[in-house]
């Protein structure tokens, strides 16, 4: 009721927005409707403080919140907390929380519940979180509405890790002494967020309903979201044609269909909403083995793969060439290196330089489907064109990390999320510190160099921004000179969309947290 | 007395079978690269050694494989299939989850490709030599030759996208609120493609074989007895010749009934029905062993009793063959 009447309000008031969506916008669109998107594959919980996969994060970012959202710039926007002061220092850091926002159950959310859920859920739980916390010395509450995070040293990305999926804010009342991965809760997650889970008929569909008790006016601007599990790409691509289906997520379709749907009528496509994650693919160079331990072996690979091609076909040009190992929408950004065009006839000469003698070398594709499979068959053809022999080796997901895990590789594929600052998503892939066993996503090569361990050190502990800059661009250079794995692209998943669901992106996490925005006219 | 001691003696043998099954499916799922952990923290985009630890210790996994076996096989002596981890539930209630929806895909289908198989078949041979003979045989066999996959995908793209005729997902229309006659409705729409294309591949195995095993039994001594008695044609067909013709079908149909709840994996991928195949498929690419184990022993427990059941059905089709 209340919602209505502020929105035949903003109708006839001129200029007023809400939350930087003119008022106007608003009374256009039926408040009310429901969007049908798919889900692949189909999520293990929705418990995001437990699990964060792509899928969780698709569907769980709509339940629960983090206390602040980012843009598609990736500046902090308020959500959860309403502002923020950091001290000269850059050591405390103080949020004032939103008054009279309520959990799901109706339940007040405090800063208790901050307290809880980043100093004792997430610590245990949340593996990408933890390695970020250990900048962080305490959290306190110093009233029902204030939040103050104390680090033990400046630590540069801080102010990027609030968003829902490196951040969720839990309920404290739910899980407090609890097992949480045994928890019965987790079956019904409860959050703040503009949408409730409503219902789960496994293998078919999730439902989201509208919490119409949310804390910002105007949201949300649906009903209801339907997330359909349909494991098959191409008939997912058909429930998309079909009209059954209103988007279809990053990677929901095999490419060669994203341009075939894009062309529909009341069809759209956009890829923006990955700001935050940038994905960026590349090839692991086991770095312990000959000839992947030979500079001038890997040298002449980067100047034989042709990346343009591959974006142009494997990807229908949905990516684009990378220029090392920052992508270009994270921070600290520079494309002041060393370039590595196609070239045969150099790539020939350093191959030859580096003594490599024609032994067989395997490449391990990555299983998530087409333009994947087709990546690695152009990779293979470049490299035969400069007389190196690859075989190509068949795994599926769960084979893929095995042999990653244990390092059980000569090339590989890969795609791996920056998470907005090189401190959170890049340094982790070049750092000697990274280098373990038992995890796809760390430093798989086997790099070692002390100095880029030193300027990453330097450019996550530094404040100002200017010292941060000069120190990522100086690891960019040397890490592109010594090309310790070989980057191919930066990937723009595009999402599908009828045209009548408005505004359906909203942020720099996409979907994840822009669906409840969203509306239908 | 004799048939008793026959029951017994197939049950336990069925047992003793199911049991190596369960542990040679054990051995299999463990050998294969990689484990549920490892595909957990490779989705969640970062991993470090304690998250890693504290779920292989949670799942069990950091026991000794052979005592995961045996802790494995007397919890299934029990009757108790375990717990899934990734799905936070247990597997007997994920496979009753998903149990109808399976066997209502499997069942009709299963009655679609006997009753026309069998009905196809029958007329064939009745008119052999004649265009719908030929008929007949052109089109059982293309539909024998055509593979699975292909033809749902072109199924879907004719009467969902471009018709809009059929649904082509899922097990009802979701968010309808239906009841009653209107959901029974809305369900045999969503049925009717896939198990459509489920039966058709059986449906051509059944006519070609019904056809081909009538015309020989047309052949024999009792046939042309039976004719000189003055039994009618149509009273031939049906009681001396389709009934001896049918042992190979029932050999057959045994094995199909056999793998009603574990063989419709591509279809209910292609339709995202939610059926049994579904789930073991995802089990497999996600090494939810205890869910896949379960699966695979529900499956191989269905397979037994089929063969049962189909040694019991042959007695009563030709009461020549005794039980021993």
């Amino acid at each position: 009721m209340k919602r209505r009447r502020l929105i035949q309000m903003g109708a006839t008031g001129l200029g007023a927005t809400i939350a930087g969506v003119p008022l106007q916008l608003l009374a256009q669109a039926k408040p009310g409707g429901t969007i049908n998107a798919l889900v692949q594959p189909e999520p293990p919980s929705l418990m995001m403080g437990i699990t964060q996969n792509g899928p969780v994060q698709l569907i769980a970012g709509n339940i629960y919140e983090g206390l602040l959202r980012y843009d598609e710039k990736l500046n902090p926007q308020p959500l959860l907390a309403t502002s923020w002061v950091t001290s000269k220092d850059g050591l405390t850091t103080t949020f004032k929380l939103k008054p009279g926002v309520k959990w799901h159950d109706g339940k007040p959310f405090s800063a208790a519940d901050v307290v809880f859920s980043v100093d004792v859920f997430l610590r245990k739980t949340h593996a990408r979180l933890r390695a970020s916390l250990e900048a962080v010395d305490s959290i306190k509450a110093l009233d029902p509405l204030t939040v103050e995070f104390k680090l033990k040293y400046p630590f540069g990305p801080f102010m990027g890790l609030f968003e829902a999926g490196t951040m969720p804010m839990v309920p404290k009342h739910l899980y407090e002494g609890t097992d949480f991965l045994t928890n019965p809760a987790n079956a019904t997650p409860i959050g703040t967020g503009p949408l409730k889970f409503k219902e789960w008929v496994k293998g078919s569909y999730i439902q989201l309903v509208a919490n119409t008790q949310y804390h910002q006016p105007g949201v949300p601007g649906i009903e209801a979201v339907y997330f359909h599990v349909i494991p098959d790409a191409a008939a997912r691509a058909a429930a998309f044609e079909s009209g059954k289906v209103d988007i279809a997520p990053g990677g929901a379709v095999e490419y060669f269909d994203v341009a075939r749907l894009a062309k529909l009528p009341g069809v759209s496509v956009t890829t923006k909403g990955w700001e935050f994650f940038s994905p960026h693919s590349w090839l692991w160079l086991n770095n312990r083995k000959a000839p992947m331990n030979n500079l001038k072996f890997r040298q002449a690979l980067m100047h034989a793969i042709d990346r343009e091609a591959m974006a142009k076909v494997a990807w229908h040009g949905f990516a684009k060439p990378a220029t090392g190992p920052f992508n270009s929408n994270i921070k600290y950004y520079s494309a002041d290196t060393a370039k590595y065009p196609r070239d045969l006839v150099k790539a020939k000469k350093l191959l030859a330089e580096s003594g490599y003698k024609g032994e067989p070398l395997r490449l391990l594709p990555l299983p998530y489907g087409e333009s994947w499979q087709r990546q690695a068959e152009m990779v293979r053809q470049a490299l035969g064109q400069i007389g190196v022999k690859v075989e190509l080796q068949a795994t599926d997901v769960a084979g893929w990390n095995q042999k990653l895990n244990d390092w059980d590789y000569d090339i590989a594929f890969t795609y791996v999320y920056q998470y907005g600052d090189p401190a959170l998503g890049v340094s982790r892939n070049y750092t000697s510190t990274s280098i373990a066993k038992g995890s796809p996503f760390n430093n798989v090569e086997g790099y070692v160099n002390t100095r880029v361990d030193a300027l990453f050190a330097a450019g996550a502990r530094a404040i100002d921004p200017e010292s941060r800059r000069k120190a990522y661009l100086e690891v960019q250079q040397i890490l592109v000179d010594e090309v310790p794995v070989a980057w191919l692209h930066e990937i723009n998943f595009p999402t599908l969309y009828r045209s009548k669901v408005k505004n359906p992106i909203s942020s720099g996490i996409g979907l994840n947290d822009s669906l409840a925005r969203a509306s239908i006219s | 007395m004799k048939r008793l001691q026959f029951l017994l003696t197939r049950v336990a043998q069925g047992l003793l079978a199911l049991l190596l099954i369960a542990t040679v499916n054990f051995m299999l799922v463990h050998a294969a690269p990689g484990d549920p952990v490892s595909v957990m923290a490779g989705e969640a985009g970062a991993s470090d050694a304690q998250f890693v630890a504290q779920l292989r210790h949670e799942f069990g996994l950091d026991q000794p494989l052979s005592t995961q076996l045996g802790r494995y096989l007397s919890h299934v002596a029990q009757l108790d299939l375990g717990f899934s981890y990734r799905q936070q539930q247990p597997v007997v209630k994920l496979i009753v989850d998903r149990l109808p929806a399976t066997l209502l895909l499997t069942a009709t289908a299963f009655g679609l490709s006997l009753l026309f198989g069998v009905g196809l078949g029958a007329l064939a041979s009745r008119k052999a030599g004649s265009w719908l003979d030929s008929a007949i045989t052109v089109v059982a066999l293309v539909f024998y030759a055509t593979p699975l996959y292909w033809l749902a995908m072109m199924a879907v793209l004719v009467f969902t996208v471009k018709l809009d005729w059929l649904p082509g997902f899922g097990y009802s229309s979701v968010g309808a609120g239906l009841h009653g006659w209107a959901l029974v409705l809305d369900v045999a729409q969503h049925l009717l493609m896939p198990a459509l294309t489920l039966a058709l591949f059986y449906m051509a195995v059944y006519a070609r074989m019904t056809r081909a095993a009538m015309l020989e039994v047309a052949q024999m001594d009792f046939i042309k007895t039976a004719r000189a008695k003055g039994v009618s044609p149509g009273r031939i067909q049906r009681h001396h010749v389709l009934r001896n013709a049918l042992l190979p079908v029932v050999t057959l149909a045994g094995i199909q009934a056999g793998g009603m709840i574990g063989g419709a994996v591509l279809t209910e991928t292609v339709f995202a029905w939610p059926g049994i195949g579904r789930l073991m498929f995802d089990a497999l690419l996600q090494r939810d062993y205890n869910l896949l184990l379960g699966c695979f022993l529900v499956t191989a427990a269905m397979a037994v009793l089929f063969n049962l059941l189909t040694d019991l059905v042959y007695t009563l089709v030709d009461p020549r063959i005794e039980l021993s």
